[in-house]
């Protein structure tokens, strides 16, 4: 298959997101708050924190850098969108 | 200028923003009609995602709901935005390069079978139109409480209003005025938010002020909501009462769910290119979790500004609770709509709040001499009055007002676009007359757009007790039926028709009847509870083991049949790849 390297680095680079997502908001917000819930953050108990706020920065961060690293990823196989390209129906 | 009159100027003006909008975005062709031309710039398209995205339920319930469940509530809040990573990282980017209408196009292409794409349809229309009920009751109800006009009245101009920019201009109509919903109900909602924060902690930014300490006392906002409320028999706001597993499924649920949402998904097929779509995702969450980091700040401000209105001194002591005849303005104005209502049962002219469902404690405040809790608070409370507890100018609680109706619009005209796109592409064009010209097929999505709007309107108006129950349950379905088919068809090129039909099934049956059984089969008082629930699992979480279920049926069907044809593979092989 002729892309079969960029589809690779593409699932590896899916799969790393997503176990940070999962840890997040199912790790530090779900399994592990009460242990979490030990340390405090400010006025937050961190597990706490994560499931009402830091998992959702966490989140956005991610697929900011999803974006970038796949911008990155089309260009080193050549497989970006042409800058003029428009798509017909 | 009172605060009636000044609700309508600004609610009409930003009524008269949406109308200005559709004409100068009126639809040309189909292209424009179900993806708005594919010209849509990443930016603008996640404004409009967000305005999709969050409804009459999330600008006025979801603080409210997070007030009175405390940690219980992240659940909507990692639910309902975790969707997007998923959104982002698996579906958009692959569904924009296929580059077609709708969701079940997709389907029905991937898995070469008309079948495929009229059960996709099928899905699609139980989940948008339960969901689009909900938000024409939305637009009721606001309506009802800022203008004193009736639910029905309020609800046929919505319609009307909804009618006109989603027939005249299609997806390109509904993104652009999407966009200038968006600004007006994020501003509805942060300006208020804002103002409350500071007077509370003396930290303008929500998201930081309930971390901080109370502007007076000294202690941290958090621990002292803790310890009231657990004084006054709640449980801890930073602890949660659902079971682990309860709270892991719902979440699950709701974010698969929320990527599986067709009408959220379509917003993608609507920007240039692939990258576009990647970035837009995004964008999209960016605006969102403005609105969602903020609602949680204001949860638990709201909770303590309220706790600490009724409770004014120590629990117990014969003084220490508010004199009703001296209760503010706000409770004032919001007992008239009851949202608020107090019932004297001890007859002492005070206000006693507590949680007379929690035996210990009921027990304890009986020796005190109280009788019952005498405060009845609806959620929405929390949202509607936060410019008055605030004491900020009327201009602000008309705003508030034009918010809650731009948040139900943008939700109600996105779900109608996609329910017409069903019936006019995929069932019109797809099945009955393939031959159909684009202006008759533009034609045929404007009556149908038309018809969704007055049925949705009669849901709205006279919804089957159902209806209201069943919203959150479009999550669960989409969860369970579209999400796992579409996952497949990028991710696998061996899953074939027989294993997505089967799947999608399976996943949606299941889902179904174990909601309708828990929902309306059982007594809801003895049946409904996590003893008889299927390893623990709530029917809110339950689609989260629908999609496995998919997922398996899937898997195991295409093992045992035939593989798909080569121009399928080569058509997974296409999408996975940007040119």
């Amino acid at each position: 298959m002729k892309d079969g390297g960029y589809w690779r680095a593409n699932l590896r680079l899916v799969a790393g997101c997503l176990a940070v997502w999962f840890l997040v908001s199912f790790g530090c917000g779900i399994l592990f708050v009460d242990l979490l819930n030990e340390i405090p953050l400010g006025g937050f108990r961190l597990g706490f924190w994560f499931a009402q706020q830091g998992s959702i920065y966490v989140f956005l961060v991610l697929i900011f850098f999803y974006a970038w690293r796949m911008g990155r990823l089309d260009q080193e196989h050549g497989v970006e969108e042409l800058a003029e390209e428009q798509e017909e129906d | 200028m009172d605060l009636t009159t000044l609700t309508y100027l600004v609610v009409g003006a930003s009524f008269a923003l949406y109308i200005g909008i559709a004409f100068w975005s009126k639809a040309q062709g189909t292209g424009d009609f179900y993806v708005a031309g594919k010209h849509v710039h990443p930016v603008a398209n996640g404004m409009a995602t967000a305005a999709d995205w969050m409804s009459a339920a999330s600008f006025i319930s979801m603080a409210g709901l997070i007030a009175f469940l405390g940690y219980d509530g992240s659940v909507y809040l990692m639910g309902w935005t975790g969707g997007y990573v998923l959104l982002a990282l698996l579906l958009a980017p692959y569904l924009r390069k296929f580059g077609k209408y709708t969701v079940p196009e997709f389907i029905g292409e991937r898995y070469y079978s008309r079948t495929a794409r009229v059960v996709a349809v099928i899905c699609l229309i139980i989940i948008s139109f339960t969901y689009v009920a909900g938000q024409m009751r939305g637009v009721g109800i606001v309506f009802s409480r800022f203008l004193g006009v009736d639910i029905t009245t309020g609800l046929l101009v919505g319609m009307g209003i909804v009618f006109f920019y989603a027939v005249l201009g299609g997806m390109k109509g509904i993104t652009y005025t999407q966009v200038a919903q968006y600004c007006v109900l994020i501003f509805a909602y942060t300006v208020p938010a804002v103002f409350v924060s500071l007077q509370v902690t003396g930290v303008a930014i929500p998201q930081i002020a309930f971390g901080s300490t109370v502007a007076d006392g000294g202690a941290w906002l958090l621990t002292t909501l803790d310890g009231i409320v657990t004084d006054l028999g709640f449980p801890a706001y930073t602890d949660g009462t659902k079971s682990g597993i309860d709270v892991f499924f719902i979440t699950l649920a709701l974010m698969i769910g929320t990527a599986g949402l067709p009408h959220v998904v379509v917003r993608f097929f609507t920007v240039p290119r692939v990258r576009d779509a990647r970035i837009s995702a995004g964008y999209a969450l960016l605006f969102i979790a403005i609105l969602y980091t903020t609602a949680p700040g204001v949860g638990a401000i709201a909770r303590l500004n309220l706790t600490t209105t009724m409770q004014t001194g120590p629990v117990g002591a014969a003084d220490g609770n508010l004199v009703y005849e001296e209760r503010p303005q706000w409770f004032r104005t919001w007992e008239e709509t009851g949202l608020l209502s107090f019932t004297d049962h001890n007859a002492d002219g005070r206000i006693q709040y507590y949680n007379d469902a929690n035996p210990e404690f009921a027990a304890r405040a009986a020796e005190y001499g109280w009788k019952g809790n005498e405060l009845t608070v609806d959620r929405d409370i929390i949202v509607l009055a936060n410019p008055e507890i605030a004491g900020l100018p009327n201009w602000v609680v008309a705003l508030v007002a034009a918010g809650g109706i731009a948040a139900a619009l943008s939700t109600a005209a996105g779900l109608l676009l996609v329910i017409s796109a069903a019936i006019s592409h995929d069932i019109a064009k797809g099945v009955l007359t393939p031959n159909i010209s684009e202006k008759r097929e533009l034609l045929t999505g404007r009556i149908s757009a038309g018809v969704a709007v007055l049925m949705a309107g009669y849901l709205g108006y006279d919804p089957p007790g159902f209806v209201a129950q069943v919203v959150a349950f479009a999550f669960g379905i989409a969860a369970a039926s579209l999400f796992p088919a579409i996952l497949l068809g990028i991710f696998s090129r061996r899953v074939n028709r027989e294993g997505a039909i089967a799947g999608m099934l399976v996943g949606l049956v299941f889902t179904v009847s174990y909601i309708v059984y828990f929902k309306f089969g059982v007594d809801a008082a003895t049946g409904n509870n996590p003893a008889s629930w299927l390893f623990g699992i709530s029917p809110e979480g339950i689609g989260a083991l629908g999609a496995m279920l998919n997922l398996a049926v899937a898997w195991s069907v295409s093992a045992l049949t035939a593989r798909p044809p080569e121009d399928v593979r080569e058509l997974v092989e296409r999408i996975r790849t940007p040119r």
